[in-house]
């Protein structure tokens, strides 16, 4: 009875919603029929009780994720066992001198000759990671193919928390009558936020960019894992795991510290702890946070220092990233600039583009503390595009983000533009690198360009996601069909 | 001091001079055609340069170079000039190994102040002799720093005498693109006692010595034994000058040679200050004459034992009057009469190429030839790669006939981009009438543009590898090392009589690298500027501005009547 009732309800109201309204004329008739799509959208809620019970939901998304898993684990396994293997795994794309397989092989290589990896400029690995494939080199492919597959699953379970408490949230502001009347095509449905998670899943395991990274064993997949699981246990509200696998980002790279700033927003947010500098309670939960990613930091940065018995690998790491002595060819902004920047502002515009990255995570964790995920989501895109060593895996990270956001399509301006662009360049990359390095019928600008490009639309793409995001926002506070003074339909403006 | 009367007493019965100089001239008729011509001048000093011994009077050695050791604290300095390269396989081993362009290996005193603190000690001490050698030689010697700079933990041992071999105070540097020419022989020749103005250094002219096929010139001291007992220590200073003379094509077919041609001089006196003087010619090849003819003809011959060969040399003492005949001048002059005849193979040879296309990544191949018919032996094998060329020690193969030939040890550190060079040592056993081939990956840097060479898409050097081996010998060798003996044969000191030290130097190699374009560093600079300032822009824009509502903004006139309205003190319309 309670599904028949459900489902009842859920077509009456897609009717209501989709096929009376656009067609009423008089806005007051509009309205009245608004109010009453609502209230039946409020019942359906009421209803659907067994959306919080997490269990069923699960055992209904499993098998096609299972299908999902499968499916994706398949094609990296022929790609491994392919001749494209070789090819892929060179792609200066896919992988950086941080993340290359060839180095960590070398890395090893140089522990088995007695000499340590560090020593040289072409291992940058931490020492975990090569402690890590001293044991499974043998199932390296195995490796990243798990990595890969804990990535997708912890950001499905991610999502799906999230999109649990953001439909819990919409719904008590429904409740609440916080949002104005004709807003409510904004409203989310639990139908469309249904397979959100699954597409999720999908974006990472399927896309073209993951899956050259995992075919090129670049340790970028094992970063983004770690990434992974530290959304998951922050979204679901652990505190010392969070803080535990923020420390493990941060020693892999450095970078993933400015997430520091979402976790804490996100789970002050849940713990209902107001973020106000004049309360004790937010210092006391910082000191908190700060004190186990500090104590979990110090563990296992100790762990490596006696692993290898020197300091050898902090500035091979850290130094290595920072002050970017490699300037072989990547998709991002720092190579070639620093290989043709006059030697006296070399460290001038080293601080400038490393302080770049950092720089965002003031402003917009006061712009967006009441949406840490979203946070999270321009943070992972503004250091894929700004960090030193970007690859496409980075970019697989932050794209896998994009299905969340799919209610804010309608307010995107450039989408069409930017992902021609993103597919063109994808495709030339290889393109003038071969008539760079191998026809030797293009020069180094030609690549250049094609970098630039590439990240400009990423930019574009990103600020476009944050404009809709902030404009949905503004809709909800102040209504979607606004009104100038004299009474005519009025156009939204930044100012 | 008048020392031009030759003392051709036993040294044994006199006491010995204090310091001593000899000149020799060797000359090897090749098979090729080409005359192989090699000089050497020993200068022996008993002194002691070291703990502050202040020496002030010199007399046959140089003194900038005895300055040079007693500052810089120098145990043993060999430092050589190569134009072109030496083909093992068309001329046999030379007698003074030396590898295309300029090479400096210095073995540094374990001297009291350098005890704590050694290798940045060490480091200090050999950029300021490399400066000083750069001013003596006039070569650019200054470009030698420490991303040319290693230190080889086994291929290049002291070769007088002490028995310090801990390798932090060894430096070796080549300098692969050194273009050798008369601005470095002229200062060479001024080292020696004579100058040029007399003995065999007369015949030095560079407007012949640089038209040749292979030309090197160096310069070794070490310090050696005086005696059986090694009590007395004296610092021995050899210059060494070889090169190649391609008569067979400069002379128009005609194979036929003398001093003069070589030269454009001939020979009248020894130099005076010299103990002994003497021109040596190989006709071991030619020992009834068939091949060429000598003239004019000497009666004495000597043997010597010379890399794994009993060798016979008709020899000319210049020091006696009788060797300059009645017309007081000496041209040796050979005829040939066939070509025929083959060479002995040189028992181990090596060569090197860079393989694979692109710019992206290469792969070196080393080959090392073990011509032996039956026996097998070990080489030591010195790759000094610069760091631009990222080596991936987990790509080296070492393979001899078809099997994987692990080598017994590697000695292999890895490059810092900018500081130091890739080293990588490792002693391979040779099969017997084998080729070993060693090959390894390594990736190419871009660099910064500011780090390019002139002409950068003509490429960089590397340095040749070397190989150094005791290779079997045929014939027992010398292992007196205070013996009376030519020159030329005693310059690698010999422990056993079973084989003899060789060093072979392979190719340089010659890598392109990517280059970015170094016409438009401002443009690079802008553009990449303007797109983070896109990034910051469009998020600088969403974060500090709010959404509103557009109002239409009032007409030009209103607004200018709004501006005169409020000037008036009148409320706008």
């Amino acid at each position: 009875f309670n599904k028949t009732l459900k489902l009842l309800m859920l077509n009456q109201w897609l009717t209501v919603r989709c096929v009376l309204i656009p067609r009423l004329k008089s806005p007051g008739v509009k309205r009245r029929f608004r109010i009453y799509s609502s209230a039946l959208l409020v019942l359906q809620w009421l209803t659907n009780k067994d959306y919080k019970g997490g269990e069923r939901f699960l055992v209904k998304m499993a098998a096609p994720l299972t299908l999902l898993v499968i499916l994706s684990v398949t094609i990296r396994a022929v790609l491994y066992r392919s001749s494209l293997a070789e090819v892929i795994s060179e792609r200066v794309e896919v992988v950086s001198p941080l993340t290359a397989w060839k180095r960590v092989v070398e890395g090893l290589a140089l522990l088995d000759l007695g000499v340590s990896p560090y020593s040289g400029d072409v291992f940058h690995e931490t020492p975990l990671i090569i402690y890590l494939f001293h044991f499974v080199v043998d199932y390296a492919e195995i490796t990243f193919m798990l990595a890969d597959v804990i990535t997708a699953v912890a950001l499905y379970m991610a999502v799906m928390d999230y999109n649990k408490q953001v439909f819990r949230k919409q719904k008590y502001a429904l409740e609440a009558d916080r949002y104005p009347l004709d807003c409510l095509e904004l409203i989310r449905s639990p139908k469309e936020m249904y397979y959100i998670p699954l597409k999720v899943a999908m974006f990472y395991l399927l896309n073209p960019f993951t899956i050259l990274s995992c075919v090129a064993k670049s340790t970028c997949g094992l970063n983004n894992a770690v990434i992974a699981l530290f959304i998951l246990t922050t979204i679901k509200g652990n505190v010392l795991l969070s803080a535990i696998f923020l420390s493990l980002a941060t020693y892999q790279s450095i970078y993933p510290l400015t997430l520091c700033a979402p976790a804490l927003l996100y789970l002050m947010q849940r713990q209902f702890i107001p973020v106000n500098f004049r309360r004790v309670s937010f210092w006391w939960f910082i000191a908190q946070y700060a004190f186990m990613y500090l104590g979990s930091l110090f563990v296992i940065v100790g762990l490596s220092f006696f692993l290898l018995g020197s300091w050898d690998y902090v500035p091979s790491v850290y130094g290595f990233i920072l002050s970017v002595p490699d300037l072989t060819p990547n998709i991002g902004l720092f190579w070639y600039f620093f290989a043709e920047m006059f030697e006296h502002f070399r460290l001038f515009f080293l601080c400038v583009f490393q302080i770049n990255v950092f720089f965002y995570t003031i402003p917009l964790s006061i712009k967006l503390k009441e949406h840490p995920v979203f946070l999270i989501f321009m943070q992972l895109a503004v250091i894929s595009i700004f960090k030193s060593y970007p690859t496409v895996g980075d970019i697989a990270l932050y794209m896998a983000f994009l299905p969340v956001w799919s209610h804010l399509h309608r307010f995107l301006r450039n989408i069409f533009l930017v992902s021609c662009v993103l597919l063109a360049c994808s495709a030339l990359f290889p393109v003038l690198w071969h008539l760079w390095i191998y026809a030797g019928s293009a020069n180094s600008n030609f690549y250049y360009a094609i970098t630039l490009l590439f990240n400009v639309a990423q930019i574009l793409l990103v600020s476009d996601y944050f404009y809709a995001f902030l404009r949905r926002e503004h809709h909800l506070s102040y209504g979607l069909y606004l009104k100038r003074k004299d009474g005519s339909e009025a156009t939204l403006v930044l100012k | 001091f008048d020392t031009s009367a030759p003392e051709t007493v036993d040294p044994s019965s006199v006491p010995q001079p204090k310091d001593d100089f000899q000149e020799e001239l060797v000359i090897r008729p090749l098979h090729s055609g080409d005359i192989y011509a090699s000089f050497q001048f020993r200068t022996v000093w008993e002194t002691d340069f070291m703990r502050g011994n202040k020496v002030s009077h010199y007399r046959l050695f140089p003194k900038s170079l005895g300055q040079v050791i007693s500052k810089f604290s120098v145990r043993e300095l060999h430092i050589s000039f190569t134009q072109g390269y030496w083909r093992t396989m068309q001329w046999g081993q030379p007698f003074q190994p030396s590898p295309p362009g300029a090479e400096l290996w210095v073995w540094f005193q374990d001297s009291a102040e350098c005890k704590v603190y050694a290798a940045g000690c060490v480091d200090g001490t050999w950029k300021e002799l490399t400066n000083v050698l750069s001013g003596i030689f006039c070569a650019s010697l200054n470009f030698i720093d420490s991303t040319n700079t290693v230190q080889p933990s086994a291929s290049f041992k002291p070769l007088g005498i002490g028995n310090e071999t801990d390798h932090r105070f060894l430096r070796y540097a080549t300098l692969p693109r050194e273009i050798v020419c008369t601005e470095n022989l002229t200062p060479w020749k001024k080292l020696l006692p004579c100058g040029s103005k007399a003995g065999l250094a007369v015949l030095l002219k560079s407007e012949k010595l640089f038209h040749s096929s292979f030309h090197s010139q160096a310069v070794h001291i070490r310090p050696v034994c005086q005696d059986w007992q090694c009590k007395t220590t004296s610092w021995e200073l050899r210059q060494t000058l070889n090169v190649v003379f391609d008569l067979h094509n400069s002379a128009q077919g005609k194979r036929e040679w003398s001093l003069f041609k070589m030269f454009s001089r001939t020979l009248t006196e020894a130099c005076p200050l010299a103990s002994s003087s003497k021109i040596y010619i190989d006709i071991t090849d030619n020992p009834q004459g068939e091949q060429f003819e000598v003239s004019p003809a000497t009666p004495l011959l000597s043997q010597a034992v010379v890399l794994g060969d009993r060798r016979t040399f008709s020899v000319y003492d210049l020091t006696q009057q009788i060797t300059f005949g009645t017309v007081r001048s000496l041209n040796l002059l050979i005829r040939w009469k066939s070509s025929e005849g083959d060479m002995l193979r040189p028992l181990l040879h090596a060569e090197r190429y860079v393989a694979g296309y692109g710019l992206q990544t290469g792969e070196i191949h080393t080959l090392m030839y073990n011509n032996h018919p039956y026996r097998s032996f070990p080489v030591l094998l010195l790759d000094s790669v610069p760091w631009y060329l990222r080596l991936y020690i987990h790509t080296l193969t070492v393979t001899s006939k078809g099997k994987d030939n692990k080598p017994s040890y590697i000695h292999y550190q890895p490059s810092k981009d900018r500081l130091r060079p890739h080293l990588l040592e490792m002693l391979v056993q040779l099969p017997p009438n084998s080729v070993t081939e060693v090959t390894v990956q390594f990736e190419r840097a871009l660099l910064k543009w500011t780090e390019y060479t002139p002409d950068p898409n003509h490429g960089f050097y590397v340095g040749s590898s070397v190989i150094s081996s005791l290779v079997p010998s045929i014939v027992a060798m010398d292992t007196n090392s205070t013996r009376e003996r030519p020159l030329f044969s005693s310059f690698f000191p010999c422990k056993e009589e079973s084989s003899y030290f060789v060093r072979v130097y392979t190719e340089p190699l010659l890598v392109n690298l990517p280059t970015p374009d170094f016409s438009m560093p401002y443009n690079v600079i802008c553009l990449t500027c303007t797109v983070v300032a896109v990034g910051y822009g469009s998020l600088y824009n969403l974060l500090t501005r709010s959404f509103q509502i557009e109002e239409p903004s009032p007409g030009l006139a209103k607004r200018i009547a709004n501006i005169i309205r409020k000037m008036r003190g009148v409320p706008p319309l």
